[in-house]
């Protein structure tokens, strides 16, 4: 009866209170009602949980797993052992995966890192992205299936929903490695490029780094992960600190596992001779605008770019492939079950052409790129 | 001077919660709840749909009912009572949409009407078009669904819940009753309301809806909320509360009146004014709770996980078990009784 409708009102009033903003619902008898019904939907959502996939790739040594450890206060990494430069010649590019599950006012996310130790990190790094665009496109595979299959109750979701690539902050810009993995996952996964170790630059470094790197990534068409634009209706002070993000990118970071005295306080900081870095100060680093960013204001976002623009690219591309196979082989013991929709009309084929041509051009692009590359290499 | 301290591994709450991270072992906030605002934002600015159909005999109030429900002239009638309307030879759906908002939330509602229900003399089988209806729409997401560039958002047609209205006759269920929600049972979420309220006492109102709920049992009905859908404890004290209650008495109008220097919605009568919201004299301050305050969201997430899926999975089996091709038309309720004969083989 009503009791039960108050206790559910006040439990998720309590749950949104949190952040200080009042949502209270006052449900009098002038109104429907259904203005609650954002609320009934939260607490579906924080009754199951949330889950987050995220990817951090680079070459060793950049700060990947402090960072993590920093942006989730987690030590994921405490059992590692790092492999000496002997071990490091035959080792190839792995994938790892930790999941740890957080709570924080009744709120669970279930987090997942995945890894990619062997970066980058040999002598001949010919496609070594190659392992990681694989363990995307599984995972897209993989949540096909699923979505196709008959029993869609409790379907596992792995895609993977940000990568964060850091770019080492010793070089002048962007390395042909760095183009190169950036453009094979850029329309697999929202990707985030880092400045790592941030704390070796100066401001005025730092400043000359992100404008290079930011025209670079526009030059060679790479196509990172986009903000929202701002809602005409949101306040001012959303809109500014909006505004101040974009123009931040890529974020300089700097990560660190151990706690230090700074100012009378405790801080998460790392210790010089000359100084003390702390990594939560905004005139240090950007950490606190990653980690707002990634997980207070976009974490949402990115998973739905993510599911309606990634996923959807895959499954069409997919779709098309077993189409036009099944078409070649006239059978139809295909697994996944499909309608056997009618042969696209002629305004779709044209589309999936212009598609087609697009790509092939954009091949070209890259090729003649890498090649005015090497020849300055030269 | 400054002092380095490596940062403590988290601590385990209790033995068997490995894994867990909880808030206060951590040394700071990471601030995931703010997840909670970003969806929210993110439905508010989507708007929200909702598919509501009332079945039922003309005359019982059905389209007053739900203009009173959303307090907004949102069914296909108006509410004067001169209106004088044919009854139609056969039950044909009518649906109707608007856009309604309240505090910033902008709700897309469809009410579908079926008049001609159980208006004629011989009734058999008028509930055809109605669960023709239903399945159209499974099948009009299902092909959303399928294709190869979907919408972002598949625009939802699906019918979220459907109000039946039984006379107060004070009786029991009457067949036609039996055979429509037996039948829509299996496909979509039935809430059954005894219409006209006003005529049955409070001790009938009781015995009525006592009879009714054993009625249904044994006819073996399953109206929402499903026992079988409840997902944990909280979920099942709550519904339980609801199903010793339904089918909830209802009295619908749009008039007002004065009543102890407020304005109440009501009926005036020569030996009272029976106010609608008032849980004392009518439910339907409660259905109107059920519906929309605290199970709207529900109602439509069973709609999507269970009856979409039933209806999607049968279909799938289809297609995959015709070598020829695919049927064209969505299932009918004649496939579904062949399934069931052939089960059991």
């Amino acid at each position: 009866g009503m009791d039960a409708i108050m206790l559910q009102e006040k439990l998720v009033e309590r749950l949104l209170c949190a952040r200080g903003r009042t949502m209270r619902q006052k449900v009098d008898k002038q109104y429907v009602g259904f203005a609650t019904l954002p609320n009934q939907v939260h607490r579906k959502s924080v009754k199951k949980g949330f889950d987050f996939t995220l990817m951090v790739a680079g070459e060793s040594g950049l700060g990947k797993s402090t960072l993590v450890n920093s942006l989730f206060l987690t030590d994921l990494y405490k059992d590692r052992k790092l492999l000496n430069a002997e071990e490091r010649i035959s080792q190839t590019v792995e994938i790892t995966k930790h999941t740890v599950d957080i709570e924080e006012k009744g709120v669970k996310l279930k987090l997942t890192i995945v890894d990619t130790p062997g970066f980058g990190d040999a002598v001949n790094n010919n496609e070594c992205w190659k392992p990681i665009t694989d363990y995307i496109d599984q995972q897209f595979e993989q949540y096909f299936r699923d979505e196709s299959g008959l029993n869609r109750k409790n379907i596992l979701d792995n895609r993977v929903h940000c990568c964060l690539y850091f770019i080492p902050p010793f070089g002048h810009g962007l390395r042909p490695v760095d183009v190169e993995f950036m453009k094979a996952l850029h329309e697999r996964v929202n990707i985030i490029a880092l400045i790592a170790k941030a704390d070796c630059l100066t401001p005025n470094e730092t400043k000359k780094l992100k404008d290079r790197v930011r025209d670079e990534i526009e030059r060679f068409g790479i196509k990172v992960y986009q903000f929202p634009e701002c809602d005409s209706d949101e306040d001012e002070e959303f809109k500014q600190m909006d505004k101040e993000l974009k123009e931040c990118t890529p974020f300089a970071v700097i990560g660190s596992n151990t706690v230090v005295e700074a100012r009378g306080q405790r801080v998460r900081g790392r210790l010089y001779p000359w100084g003390i870095v702390e990594v939560e100060n905004q005139s240090h680093c950007d950490f606190v605008k990653l980690r707002n960013m990634l997980i207070r204001s976009h974490m949402h976002d990115l998973k739905d770019v993510t599911c309606d623009v990634h996923y959807e690219n895959y499954r069409a591309h997919c779709i098309q492939q077993m189409t036009s196979k099944l078409a070649q082989d006239n059978r139809m013991d295909s697994s996944i079950p499909i309608l056997p929709l009618p042969t696209p009309d002629a305004e779709t084929e044209r589309l999936i052409k212009m598609k087609d041509e697009e790509l092939k051009r954009m091949q070209e692009m890259l090729e003649k790129m890498q090649q005015q590359m090497h020849e300055k290499d030269q | 001077d400054s002092e380095l301290e490596p940062i403590p591994p988290p601590q385990l709450a209790e033995p068997g919660t490995q894994g867990i991270i909880r808030g206060r072992d951590l040394f700071g906030y990471v601030g995931i709840e703010a997840v909670l605002d970003q969806m929210r934002r993110k439905t508010m600015k989507a708007g929200f749909e909702f598919n509501i159909m009332v079945v039922g005999q003309s005359g019982l109030g059905k389209s007053t009912l739900v203009n009173t429900l959303f307090k907004s002239k949102v069914s296909r009638k108006s509410c004067t009572p001169s209106y004088e309307e044919k009854i139609s030879r056969t039950v044909h759906l009518k649906s109707v949409s608007h856009i309604i908002e309240e505090k910033g939330v902008k709700m897309r509602l469809t009410v579908i009407d079926t008049p001609g229900f159980g208006d004629q003399i011989n009734n058999e089988n008028c509930w055809d078009p109605i669960v023709k209806y239903i399945n159209e729409q499974y099948e009009k997401y299902l092909t959303e669904e399928l294709h190869i560039t979907r919408k972002r958002r598949i625009p939802d047609t699906r019918v979220h819940c459907c109000v039946y209205f039984l006379p107060a006759t004070g009786h029991r269920l009457r067949p036609i009753d039996v055979e429509f929600m037996k039948r829509l049972g299996k496909i979509v979420s039935i809430v059954p309301v005894i219409a006209k309220a006003d005529t049955l006492t409070m001790d009938e109102r009781l015995d009525f809806k006592q009879r009714i709920r054993q009625d249904l049992q044994a006819s073996g009905i399953r109206v929402y909320p499903q026992k079988e859908y409840d997902e944990d404890v909280e979920d099942r004290i709550r519904n339980d509360k609801i199903r010793e209650n339904i089918p909830f008495a209802v009295v619908g109008t749009d008039k007002e009146h004065q009543v102890n220097g407020n304005k109440v919605l009501g009926r005036k009568t020569k030996w009272g004014i029976i106010e609608v919201e008032n849980v004392a004299h009518c439910e339907f301050a409660n259905l109107r709770d059920l519906l929309v305050r605290s199970h709207l969201q529900d109602l439509k997430d069973v709609t999507h996980y269970i009856h979409y899926e039933t209806y999607r999975v049968r279909r799938l089996n289809e297609s995959n078990a015709s070598v020829s091709g695919l049927s064209a038309l969505p299932l009918e309720n004649g496939i579904t009784e062949k399934y069931e004969a052939q089960s059991q083989l």
